[in-house]
């Protein structure tokens, strides 16, 4: 145990110092691994923003019904315990045409133009809250309430935000796809530079298995080698995203003055950071694991 | 004799390499703990070989080899070296690292097979002064002589304290002076136990030092 131990603060160190006894390959091949992985990493990282931008915009399943303009108080009455009784119906709220025109005034820039209106053209509504979101009961209601006498028009509000929705399940399948893709990526340039490794470190490889060193440990060093290249490349991937989420979000804070909001990226969690890290580090294992077992086997069957 | 005064056995073992002749056919004999014995033959008649299947380097086609009692011949991957944690072996191809010096060279034997650093580097500065290069330590392989080289690979092959000592033609390339030291050296490792088997053409130390001889021709021993 206390062998096994050592053998690995050997390994480590002279993995460590091979690094850093060539820089420039070193860094090379950081970059190389940084640049694959910033790209799946930065639109990941969009992604996320967008979904936490998306999930603080009201979800709760909403229709607006409107009524006939012709319609009479009576009806209001009766449609408004009708919308109540119905099954699926969580709230009802009724806004009368001046409540809404009123309301409509208080917007900004809108206060002149409703003013130079003869009459008021909106028509009494009933804005429902749905108990579910559901896609099925909701297109059922949509078609029942239609259907009551004094309804001119039904218009699902929450439509749009379920749009996103789907919009934000495409970009996941796509960044999906791309951190695959690029992971393979990622796997193909370890196993190429631990090929390379082995190739140069025949003679010492060699001697070592003639003196005794075991399989393992011959391969440890191999394996640091790869699993350090991950993490080093997972460092250079982050901090690009990081620098060009900086970037975007001086723009964006520029953008955003125009619509007097502050809109800004936030970078990955901890915790995701961490995930990242490992993910790379086990990807630069994973390719070590097939050039070693690859290469190391041609050089022993001499 | 018991058997596990017995180093080395050989069994009716013979080598064919794939596409080649036979290089030992139907090798028998027997080699003491403890004793000294060179094998003599013209080239190509199979004392590498002969030394490779001890080592496990090459696996014979049939026969077996018996290391220290232990079935050479059967041994898995994994317990290879394990075997040859208790062998010295000296290349005729000397096989040095060019790329680190002579301290690190000595060394590297007993990091691959896991001592703790300060022990590995008294061991291996032991060894070094056993063959008298101690004061080149930090030199690389290529700053020194053909002797000295020589000398560099048997630091190495003695640095685990092994059993046995196995020598591919050591003094092929030095002059009959060096030769001489080389083999005072083997001497005295034989003396404080260590079974020593030297593969050489070199009549002369053969006359000089009335070893034990081995004959092989054309793969079969020879008397």
């Amino acid at each position: 145990m206390k062998t096994w131990i050592r053998h690995h603060w050997q390994s480590l160190f002279q993995t460590l110092g091979r690094m850093a006894a060539a820089p420039a390959s070193t860094l090379a091949n950081a970059l190389v691994i940084g640049v694959v992985l910033a790209l799946p990493l930065g639109a990941y990282g969009l992604l996320v923003n967008v979904q936490a931008f998306s999930g603080s915009l009201p979800t709760e399943p909403q229709m607006s019904l409107f009524l006939a303009m012709s319609g009479s108080k009576p009806d209001i009455a009766s449609l408004e315990s009708k919308l109540r009784a119905s099954e699926g119906v969580r709230s009802v709220r009724f806004v009368s045409r001046s409540a809404a025109l009123a309301g409509l005034k208080g917007a900004p820039g809108m206060g002149e133009v409703i003013g130079s209106l003869r009459e008021n053209p909106l028509p009494d509504a009933f804005v429902v809250t749905l108990a579910s979101s559901n896609p099925e009961s909701t297109e059922q209601l949509e078609q029942r309430f239609k259907a009551l006498p004094g309804v001119a028009h039904v218009q699902v509000d929450s439509a749009w935000v379920r749009r996103i929705d789907g919009l934000l399940r495409l970009g996941r399948t796509a960044v999906l796809v791309l951190a695959f893709l690029l992971g393979f990526a990622l796997v193909a340039v370890t196993f190429n530079t631990i090929r390379l490794q082995v190739l140069t470190r025949r003679e010492e490889i060699e001697v070592s298995q003639l003196v005794g060193a075991t399989e393992a440990y011959i391969r440890r060093p191999f394996f640091y080698f790869g699993g350090i290249l991950g993490i080093m490349g997972a460092v250079v991937g982050l901090s690009i995203v990081a620098a060009a989420f900086f970037w975007m979000n001086r723009d964006l804070k520029l953008l955003g003055q125009f619509y007097g909001i502050n809109p800004g990226l936030n970078f990955f969690s901890p915790s995701d950071i961490a995930a990242i890290v490992f993910f790379s580090a086990l990807l630069g294992w994973l390719g070590t694991y097939l050039s070693v077992s690859k290469h190391l086997q041609n050089l022993s069957a001499r | 004799m018991t058997e596990a005064s017995n180093a080395i056995v050989f069994s009716n073992v013979s080598k064919r390499y794939p596409g080649a002749q036979e290089a030992l056919h139907d090798i028998s004999l027997t080699i003491d703990s403890g004793e000294l014995v060179f094998i003599t033959g013209h080239s190509g008649a199979g004392k590498s070989t002969l030394l490779r299947l001890v080592a496990a380097i090459e696996h014979p086609s049939s026969g077996t080899v018996l290391v220290n009692g232990q079935n050479v011949s059967s041994l898995t991957a994994r317990g290879v070296p394990f075997l040859r944690r208790k062998l010295g072996l000296i290349f005729q191809d000397q096989k040095l690292l060019y790329d680190r010096n002579v301290f690190d060279n000595v060394m590297l034997p007993l990091l691959a097979t896991g001592q703790p650093f300060a022990d590995a580097a008294r061991r291996t500065r032991a060894a070094l002064d056993k063959v008298g290069l101690l004061e080149r330590e930090k030199a690389r392989p290529v700053a020194l002589s053909g002797g000295e080289q020589q000398r560099l690979c048997i630091a190495r092959a003695i640095v685990n304290r092994p059993a046995i000592l196995l020598a591919d033609e050591p003094t092929a390339s030095l002059d009959s002076d060096y030769a001489s030291t080389i083999m005072a050296m083997f001497q005295s490792f034989n003396q404080v136990g260590v079974t020593v088997l030297i593969a050489t053409h070199d009549r002369a130390l053969i006359d000089q030092w009335q070893p034990r001889v081995i004959k092989l021709d054309h793969g079969r021993l020879s008397e």
